[in-house]
């Protein structure tokens, strides 16, 4: 089987136990303040990971390269309180232009 | 509120054209794509599947990424059930639609418990509805791009990482957590397979939790 189809099903499977479990497990259980704590720096802490990731690894290689500037444009963008799909496209085009002139890879 | 609810909708529908773009430039099939909008429907993890797997990374990664992503949904349906007062199959269409957005416009009603329960349903299926529509669009048309780094589609990927991430980092603690976080997987990248730097930034949260919790 498609790796891929395996990971869209079994991340979809467990995303919805999960939002289900808080409708019914007492929140007596998952309402620890240790859990609450670990809980809520999770996203922080992974997104953070995923932006690093997805900027600089080919594979296990680290590259510097069109993406970076993207990034660097995208941070911009933000500090403007640019919406989300304005933020995405801008990085894009940034990486994209710098390609098309031929001035980083 | 049911116009709010449209408007939160079509704005999350936006970045759902790019979910669909870049499922499909990551190697993922439309109907993939579209799967994981109808089922597993929460960004974050949605981007970290498609980004995940698109770099190289493994279907366990991808798997364990999003659903330690899709944790903190749990903890909303728990903190939204006091004002929800589901029962029987209501508690599965909750249940699916419990994410941010819902959560958000639920809690910032929560002084007229009438209009909060409003507000998490129409919130909560109006982005379902744009959002799956969106990625659709966003699938279709990055089918017709041959050569998705020239779009520079790979550097989006990360922009909107950054994207959802950014409204998050509201106090000084927290922005050196992300940062620790971000160079913890710049050490690890060359040194683990791919998928692994992400899961390993979990340890951070976990210890810092863990003191957090223990100071109060």
């Amino acid at each position: 089987m498609d790796p891929r189809w395996v990971a869209v099903i079994a991340s979809s499977v467990i995303a919805f136990a999960l939002k289900f479990s808080g409708n019914v497990v007492p929140a007596r259980y998952l309402e620890q303040p240790k859990i609450k704590s670990i809980t809520s720096l999770v996203p922080i802490v992974m997104l953070a990971a995923l932006v690093i990731v997805q900027t600089f690894a080919t594979g296990q290689q680290l590259d510097f390269d069109a993406r970076i500037a993207g990034l660097i444009f995208a941070i911009i963008l933000l500090l403007f309180k640019a919406p989300f799909i304005v933020v995405v496209i801008g990085a894009a085009a940034i990486a994209s232009l710098l390609r098309y002139f031929g001035l980083v890879n | 509120m049911t116009r709010n609810a449209i408007g939160v909708g079509l704005a999350t529908g936006l970045y759902g054209i790019s979910f669909g773009a870049l499922a499909v430039t990551s190697g993922f099939s439309f109907a993939q794509a579209q799967v994981l909008s109808l089922g597993l429907f929460s960004g974050a993890s949605q981007f970290a599947v498609v980004g995940i797997m698109g770099a190289g990374g493994g279907a366990l990664a991808a798997i364990a990424t999003s659903s330690l992503l899709g944790i903190r949904n749990g903890l909303y349906a728990l903190s939204l059930a006091r004002v929800l007062k589901l029962s029987g199959i209501k508690k599965v269409f909750a249940s699916q639609i419990t994410i941010d957005e819902s959560t958000a416009m639920s809690v910032a009603n929560v002084d007229d418990e009438e209009l909060s329960r409003w507000a998490f349903w129409a919130t909560g299926i109006s982005v379902f509805v744009f959002w799956n529509i969106a990625t659709a669009i966003g699938a279709i048309g990055a089918s017709l791009i041959t050569d998705p780094k020239s779009f520079g589609l790979d550097a989006a990927v990360g922009a909107a990482f950054l994207a959802l991430l950014w409204p998050r980092l509201i106090n000084k603690q927290i922005r050196y957590i992300a940062l620790s976080a971000a160079l913890l997987a710049i050490i690890l990248i060359p040194v683990v397979r791919p998928g692994i730097p992400v899961l390993a930034s979990v340890l951070i949260a976990v210890i810092i939790g863990l003191r957090n919790s223990g100071s109060k």
